[in-house]
């Protein structure tokens, strides 16, 4: 549904170039909650920037719904917009505008008439939890309402997408919590397809179902939510994977299991999907004769399943170890031998 | 009592010249509000990163507006003596001091105004072009209303210099309060209605200042 080819926005400046965004290349279905994640300068605003056309791409085209956004002019472009909604980390609200005002503004834009404004503002504040504040002004909201706003606001015109650009950034994690299960609830309904860009990897495992890893411009990693989480390629999307989750990748702990014992393994269980909710423990001591010692382990939810890691120590004879790991195996759960690395 | 303190202070002559201040106040700050505003935008939209960015424009307009800044009142009103005379077909009374006061006070406004958008959050602005936004929508639903408290205080600050202005242009007898007081006043030493005059225009500035801080006051939803 979006296709973007080979996009690339270069900042000239007095003294130096910036490749903000560096050939990148992503397509995206309808539908679908697709994650961006990169640190700080990594070109993230900039790239979502470049979708709209806030930002006019120095190369590349993006296509939406057979569209090119790249080549169109002024007039076309602005039509188009009120096809994309967009929200902002720090909402962007007009403080002179009530809620009802604020949402009504885009419907203004596109020139609906005002019993028609009034209809789809109403429904618009039912969908996002604000009925009752109508005639507040944003100065009179907390960070969290704000952002409902801006978000009933994107919706306004019935977009095809909405972009993110660190929507939940400026709130706590409380309240991030919210504005995400508002996002995801939207999401299914509305089956609107949803561009989330973040520095927070929670926030790609709450509620997206891709994700790109961006660093210096480049996408350098991109896939399924639960493959990048389960195993991350490239160096960022480690740093990332392993912020979430710190303990799952904290192996020092484990270092006084591991022996060259060969009666005794050390190894790591990846459970992706539907496996993690197996008895898989229970089931391997009915077949096999071994001990199993659980080390560590945690599991971590995300849109398309859980994922889990486990550290056991499997001890017994070492030919019923082998045995056992590779049933384990043949059961679809990856496996990881723990060797002493000093 | 009254008549005690002021002898020599004619109220028909004061309505009369209170009547044609606030004439000459109230058109100038509409005409100032008017083509400060045009100014002021302009100033804005041609900026480096603005809508309508343009080196050139924003040089000539900000050239424009300095050099009228500089000029000190009392010399402009001499200087627009023969334009004056074309547009008013005077130069006497309160109408010939309007082209004066309105090219006097805007290029100050315009600076005002020019900041009270700058003042405006970028990313307001850059909300309604992402929902699609033209140009005169932003003008008109974004950056007016978004400035609106600025545009208001800078008007106040606007009008009571405008009030003092019309007072030096009633020197040279565009009338009003500045004229009584000097005619009637100071040149047959009648102290008196200079004191009254003063009173009354203290008084109207106080009055301006209080519509312009109550109103920017209930505008502002910050
Ligand atoms: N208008 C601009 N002119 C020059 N350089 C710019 C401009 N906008 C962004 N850049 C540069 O482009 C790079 C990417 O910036 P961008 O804002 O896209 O990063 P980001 O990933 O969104 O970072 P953050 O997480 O801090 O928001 C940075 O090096 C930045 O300095
Ligand atoms: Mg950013």
């Amino acid at each position: 549904m979006i296709s973007i080819k080979g996009l690339s926005k270069v900042f000239k400046t007095k003294h130096q170039e910036v490749k903000a965004v560096d050939d990148v290349s992503i397509n995206i279905d309808k539908g679908e909650i697709f994650g961006v994640i990169g640190y700080s300068g990594a070109g993230k605003s900039t790239f979502i920037r470049l979708i709209n056309r806030l930002e006019e791409p120095t190369n590349g085209d993006v296509t939406i719904n057979q569209t090119n956004i790249t080549s169109l002019n002024i007039g076309k472009l602005r039509k188009e917009r009120q096809k994309i909604g967009m929200i902002f980390q720090h909402f962007n609200l007009l403080w002179s505008r009530t809620v009802f005002e604020n949402i009504a503004f885009p419907l203004e834009i596109a020139g609906v008439s005002k019993s028609e404004r009034k209809e789809k503002v109403s429904e618009l504040i039912e969908l996002v939890g604000l009925k009752g504040r109508e005639n507040s002004y944003p100065s009179q909201l907390s960070g969290g309402q704000k952002q409902r706003v801006g978000i009933a606001r994107a919706l306004a015109n019935d977009p095809d997408v909405l972009l993110c650009d660190e929507a939940t950034s400026a709130l706590d994690p409380e309240t991030t919590d919210d504005i995400l299960d508002l996002l995801v609830s939207i999401n299914k309904k509305l089956n609107l397809t949803i561009i989330m860009i973040t520095h927070e990897m929670h926030v790609i495992q709450k509620i997206c179902h891709r994700v790109a890893v961006m660093d210096q411009g480049k996408v350098v990693e991109q896939g399924d939510v639960l493959d990048v989480f389960v195993k991350p390629q490239s160096k960022t999307a480690k740093r990332f994977v392993q912020q979430l989750s710190p303990l799952e990748h904290n192996q020092e702990g484990l270092h006084r299991f591991v022996t060259n014992d060969s009666n005794s393994e050390v190894v790591k269980l990846h459970f992706i999907g539907n496996d993690a909710k197996r008895a898989l423990i229970s089931d391997v001591l009915r077949k096999y004769v071994v001990d199993i010692n659980i080390l560590q382990g945690s599991i971590s939810p995300t849109q398309e399943g859980a994922y889990g890691t486990l550290y056991v120590e499997i001890s017994g004879d070492q030919k019923v170890i082998t045995e056992t790991i590779n049933y384990i195996q043949s059961s679809g759960v990856e496996v990881e031998v723990i060797q002493d690395v000093d | 009592m009254l008549t005690d303190l002021f002898p020599n202070v004619q109220m028909d002559e004061m309505w009369t010249a209170t009547y044609e201040t606030l004439y000459m106040t109230i058109i100038s700050v509409i005409g100032t509000l008017i083509l400060g505003i045009l100014l002021g935008l302009l100033l804005f939209l041609t900026e480096k990163g603005n809508l309508w960015q343009n080196k050139l424009l924003n040089g000539v307009t900000a050239t424009v507006v300095n050099v009228f800044r500089a000029i000190p009142f009392i010399i402009l009103i001499l200087l627009l003596f023969p334009f004056t005379d074309f547009l008013m077909g005077t130069i006497r009374g309160p109408k010939a001091a309007l082209p004066a006061l309105i090219i006097g006070a805007a290029p100050f406004y315009a600076r005002l105004v020019e900041i009270a958008f700058k003042e405006v959050d970028k990313g307001v602005i850059e909300a309604a072009k992402s929902m699609g936004a033209k140009t005169r929508t932003i003008i008109f639903k974004v950056l007016l209303p978004e400035s609106m408290p600025a545009l208001i205080s800078g008007i106040t600050v606007t009008a009571i210099a405008l009030i003092s202005y019309t007072a030096m242009a009633g020197v040279i007898g565009a009338g009003g309060l500045g004229d009584l007081a000097y005619l009637k006043g100071f040149q047959r030493r009648d102290i008196d209605v200079v004191v009254a005059c003063t009173i009354f225009i203290v008084v109207i500035v106080f009055i301006f200042q209080f519509i312009g801080d109550f109103l920017s006051k209930t505008l502002d939803k910050r």
